[in-house]
């Protein structure tokens, strides 16, 4: 499976995970949020921007319950809870925003 | 729900040499979404995994040292490193990543996560567990 | 026959560095890979058995399989040399035949 993005081929798994993560960029985000039927926001993106700084630190992107956790730090109560992150991602908001960030599936996702 | 089980992650190899560490991470990690009591001891080769500066660039290899960064964020905070093995290798616990913790009953104060303990005192907290996987 | 012997697993783990160290003979060569690596390191308890090999016999350690393993601040055994990929296979090369430990 493959995205077309400007007469570009970027190559993709079964499930619509990036095979390679540096070939995402931002016009790219838009288009795979579009597959998940996803506007983005300024709100979508402070969690993507988040996970891919995670991803950045640790090489992995964490669970939906460390997601939340790490955003309650971070950005306080009211975006760090199940609630507000499925209102963002409502098909699971770390499968999700790890797509659209052209991160690979999380680890622990079940 | 039943009650949590103890779980103990026996890690004995050395990182990138064989897929062992790697495959243990892995299962440690899918392991915390069941929220069970999880702890990682490492013994022999397995405290290999566990050392500071670890640069993969030229080997062509996932340099996955950073993800035991994250296990405190995983509610993984039990990491028991055999004093022993580290002596043989000539290590100390300086030679390791600072691996912490943030303890959310404690207004999310870091704590260290590894506990070097002897081989006898090891062997003490494996007998009490309920289920050991080895790799 | 001048041979390179390749050892590519830990010390700890295997004895293949041990019987590479008594197999060795005067004018041959020791290359330390992947786990053998830690081997290398200036730390461990097999860093004399090591060093006493050193001279009559040429050891190499591979330094991206070192650097890899978090050793990079740490010394190597007295007179171990440290080669990169292309070392690898000038040493290769420059020896009559080389000889794996698996």
């Amino acid at each position: 499976m493959a995205y077309e993005l400007n007469g570009e081929t970027i190559e993709c798994d079964e499930e619509g995970y990036l095979s390679n993560i540096n070939e995402w960029t931002k016009e790219l985000a838009v288009l795979l949020a579009k597959d998940e039927k996803i506007e983005l926001t300024p709100e979508h993106w402070e969690v993507i921007d988040f996970l891919r700084e995670y991803y950045e630190e640790y090489q992995i992107a964490p669970a939906i319950r460390v997601l939340v956790k790490a955003m309650k730090k971070k950005y306080g109560k009211e975006k760090g809870s199940n609630k507000y992150l499925y209102e963002l991602f409502p098909y699971g908001p770390a499968k999700q925003a790890c797509k659209v960030g052209g991160l690979p599936k999380p680890t622990g996702c079940i | 729900m039943s009650e949590a089980k103890k779980f103990m992650f026996l890690n004995r190899k050395a990182p990138y040499g064989s897929v062992y560490a790697l495959e243990s991470l892995e299962v440690v990690l899918i392991s915390a979404a069941f929220e069970q009591d999880v702890s990682l001891a490492f013994v022999d080769d397995g405290i290999y995994q566990l050392v500071d500066n670890q640069k993969t660039d030229d080997i062509g290899m996932k340099n996955f040292s950073g993800a035991y960064k994250a296990l405190g964020d995983f509610e993984i905070t039990k990491l028991y490193v055999e004093k022993e093995s580290l002596e043989e290798r000539g290590l100390t616990i300086d030679s390791l990543m600072p691996l912490v913790y943030e303890d959310e009953d404690d207004d999310w104060e870091e704590k260290p996560s590894i506990k070097i303990v002897s081989r006898e005192e090891l062997a003490g907290i494996m007998e009490e567990q309920n289920i050991v996987l080895s790799f | 026959m001048a041979i390179l012997h390749i050892v590519n697993k830990s010390p700890f783990e295997r004895n293949s560095l041990e019987s590479a160290l008594a197999y060795a003979k005067k004018g041959s060569g020791i290359l330390l890979i992947e786990d053998a690596v830690y081997a290398a390191s200036g730390k461990t308890k097999f860093a004399d058995a090591v060093k006493a090999c050193v001279g009559d016999v040429k050891v190499y350690v591979l330094d991206p399989d070192y650097q890899a393993r978090g050793l990079g601040e740490v010394a190597v055994v007295d007179g171990v040399e440290a080669v990169d990929y292309k070392g690898f296979v000038d040493l290769v090369a420059q020896f009559e035949t080389t000889q794996s430990w698996l």
